[in-house]
């Protein structure tokens, strides 16, 4: 059975083209960059994490004011307890960055509005680190009320001795926590797996260096992230062998999954 | 302008597209027809620059997509309105896209009354949605940035009656006024009222394409008489080829004249002999793409409505 037109390859005459103006001006990155950080608070699951981190830094300022002891109540111990519920929320938070526009969808719409990913991707990369640096903000004003109020609460509170040191290496603790979220985020593009994963590997891995002496004493100080970073945590010595450590675990748990995610995310099909 | 030209996608060895090629002129609605599962989303996205084409090209106004700068306010695209965060409203998917685009926050209740989503509906969040408010919320999504050509992926899926009118209405001065616009459907009548040219896919081909009055001339003949067995007998004897349709007629490719010739010839006496019309188009759109139908029809039922997006 054959039908008019059925096998025709040849189409109608070609019209004049509706010119695409491909002088028009791009997206700026800084657009991008605002894009994302709305649709980072603009749901309700989003706005309570974000909220969620100064309400955490908020009760832990309280809870140390009333139950630690006096002389614990340093500007530097305000600062280093509020970087632990940071430093699980920025990669909940960096992993639903990336993941939602699979989980939702989003993704389809995302990606016509700016078909090169590696801006989408740039631009949701520099609004986690907003979100950081937001969050390292929060530490230190929060840290600032907590030490000024021991200081007239409790007796032998209250001081300031928070070195350059200990923020810096507690951002940097910060910065590979959020990278590797976003790394996980990009290669898994699912959120509860991501999620699930980033907290459990490093733990069965741990446990599993536990149990075999061999691989904790030659393979666990190179490749377990939490255990390289355990040096620039406690305010204990750093030495060339622990940035050595540092740099092999960060490559294992942040630089690969970041190139692996990075490599599926720009080939993938964007259903 | 759209333009595709010899696409194929394949996942492993299944072809989804396969050596599809056409074009979608500035001034015409070009509607996309297929059954469920033809290759029309797969064609779109590959436009779009979400899936990579295996071989073959597809441009608009001669670029690739990707080369668009600014994208949404040259070419509007709607793939899947239910693809939407559901906790966000309907207003704030707008205001994302108008800022993401760089449109004035205006623009957002400019879209949602020319939707006619009335200010209330635009604060509800998406979950809440019908998914004829989805698709009307998908379509200012496309118009949002004023562009010039229009990919719309099953629009009016989801719409009522009025809904489709309404839609007719709105592509067709889009249109008029110069702008291209290719949507698909897996619903012929939804299709025929709206575009001006039809591509017609099944199983990854395009398997008949042209203006509805193009596919229709010579659709053939729609056929019927009182001894419906001595008629058939009278048209194999003439070397006429033909099936049983719809309401206990024949239908075939050859022209009236023809057939009336040949019955006239056996002295069989008609009680209906027509160019075969509208039905006859349906009829078409059922045999070419028969071969991907998942259910069992009866003869020139319209089972394509019965089948679900
Ligand atoms: N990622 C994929 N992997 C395998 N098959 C796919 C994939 N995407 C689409 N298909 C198949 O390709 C065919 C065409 O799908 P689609 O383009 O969505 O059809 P339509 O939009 O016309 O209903 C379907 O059979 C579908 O199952
Ligand atoms: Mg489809």
């Amino acid at each position: 059975m054959s039908y008019p037109g059925m096998n025709a390859l040849t189409i109608a005459p070609p019209a004049p083209p509706v010119p695409v103006d491909t002088a028009a001006p791009p997206v700026p990155m800084t657009r991008l960059v605002r894009v994302e950080l709305r649709k980072l608070v603009d749901t309700r699951a989003g706005f309570w994490l974000v909220v969620s981190m100064g309400l955490i830094a908020a009760v832990i300022t309280g809870a140390m004011l009333v139950f630690a002891d006096a002389e614990d109540l340093s500007y530097a111990t305000f600062f280093g307890m509020m970087n632990i519920p940071t430093g699980v929320l920025l990669p909940v938070l960096a992993i639903l960055l990336v993941t939602s526009e699979w989980s939702q969808r989003t993704g389809l719409v995302t990606f016509t509005l700016e078909p090169r990913r590696s801006r989408v991707i740039t631009a949701k990369l520099l609004t986690s680190l907003v979100a950081a640096a937001g969050a390292i903000l929060v530490s230190f004003v929060l840290g600032a009320v907590g030490t000024v109020l021991a200081g007239l609460l409790r007796d032998g509170g209250g001081s300031w001795n928070l070195s350059a040191t200990e923020v810096g290496y507690a951002s940097m603790g910060q910065l590979i926590a959020l990278l590797q979220g976003f790394g996980f985020g990009m290669l898994i593009m699912s959120s509860a797996a991501a999620i699930v994963l980033i907290f459990a590997l490093p733990s069965a891995w741990a446990i599993v260096g536990s149990v075999v002496p061999w691989l904790h004493d030659h393979v666990q100080p190179w490749a377990d992230l939490q255990f390289a970073l355990g040096p620039y945590q406690g305010g204990g010595g750093v030495d060339g062998s622990s940035w050595a450590h540092l740099g092999s675990a960060v490559a294992i748990w942040v630089v690969l999954p970041l190139a692996g995610g990075l490599w599926r995310l720009l080939r993938s099909e964007i259903k | 302008m759209i333009t595709v030209e010899r696409l194929s996608k394949t996942y492993g060895s299944f072809r989804a597209v396969d050596d599809v090629s056409f074009a979608c002129r500035p001034g015409s609605v070009t509607g996309f027809l297929g059954p469920n599962g033809a290759g029309k989303t797969t064609t779109m996205r590959i436009i779009a620059g979400l899936t990579p084409a295996t071989s073959g090209t597809a441009t608009i106004g001669g670029h690739h997509y990707h080369d668009v700068p600014n994208p949404g306010t040259q070419i509007g695209i709607l793939l899947d309105a239910s693809a939407q965060h559901a906790g966000r409203t309907g207003r704030e998917v707008l205001t994302l896209g108008a800022l993401a685009m760089g449109l004035p926050s205006r623009r957002v209740d400019e879209m949602l009354e020319r939707v006619s989503l009335a200010p209330d509906e635009s604060r509800r969040r998406i979950r809440n949605y019908s998914l004829g408010m989805r698709q009307r919320l998908g379509i200012a999504h496309a118009l949002l940035g004023d562009p010039r050509i229009l990919i719309l992926d099953e629009p009016a899926n989801g719409l009522d009656p009025a809904g489709i009118h309404w839609m007719r209405g709105l592509l067709r001065d889009y249109a008029d006024q110069g702008g291209t616009v290719l949507l698909s459907s897996h619903l012929l009548h939804e299709v025929e009222v709206i575009a001006d040219e039809l591509l017609v896919i099944g199983q990854g081909r395009i398997v008949a394409r042209g203006t509805k009055a193009e596919l229709l001339r010579n659709a053939g003949t729609f056929v019927k008489a009182l001894d419906q067995g001595a008629l058939q007998r009278a048209l194999r004897e003439a070397g006429i080829e033909a099936v049983t349709s719809g309401d206990a007629g024949l239908r075939t490719e050859a022209s009236p004249a023809d057939v009336g010739r040949a019955a006239a010839a056996a002295g069989v006496a008609l009680e209906e002999l027509r160019a075969a019309d509208g039905a006859g188009l349906e009829e078409m759109f059922l045999q070419l793409t028969a071969d991907t139908q998942r259910e069992e029809r009866a003869a020139a039922e319209p089972v394509l409505e019965g089948v679900p997006a």
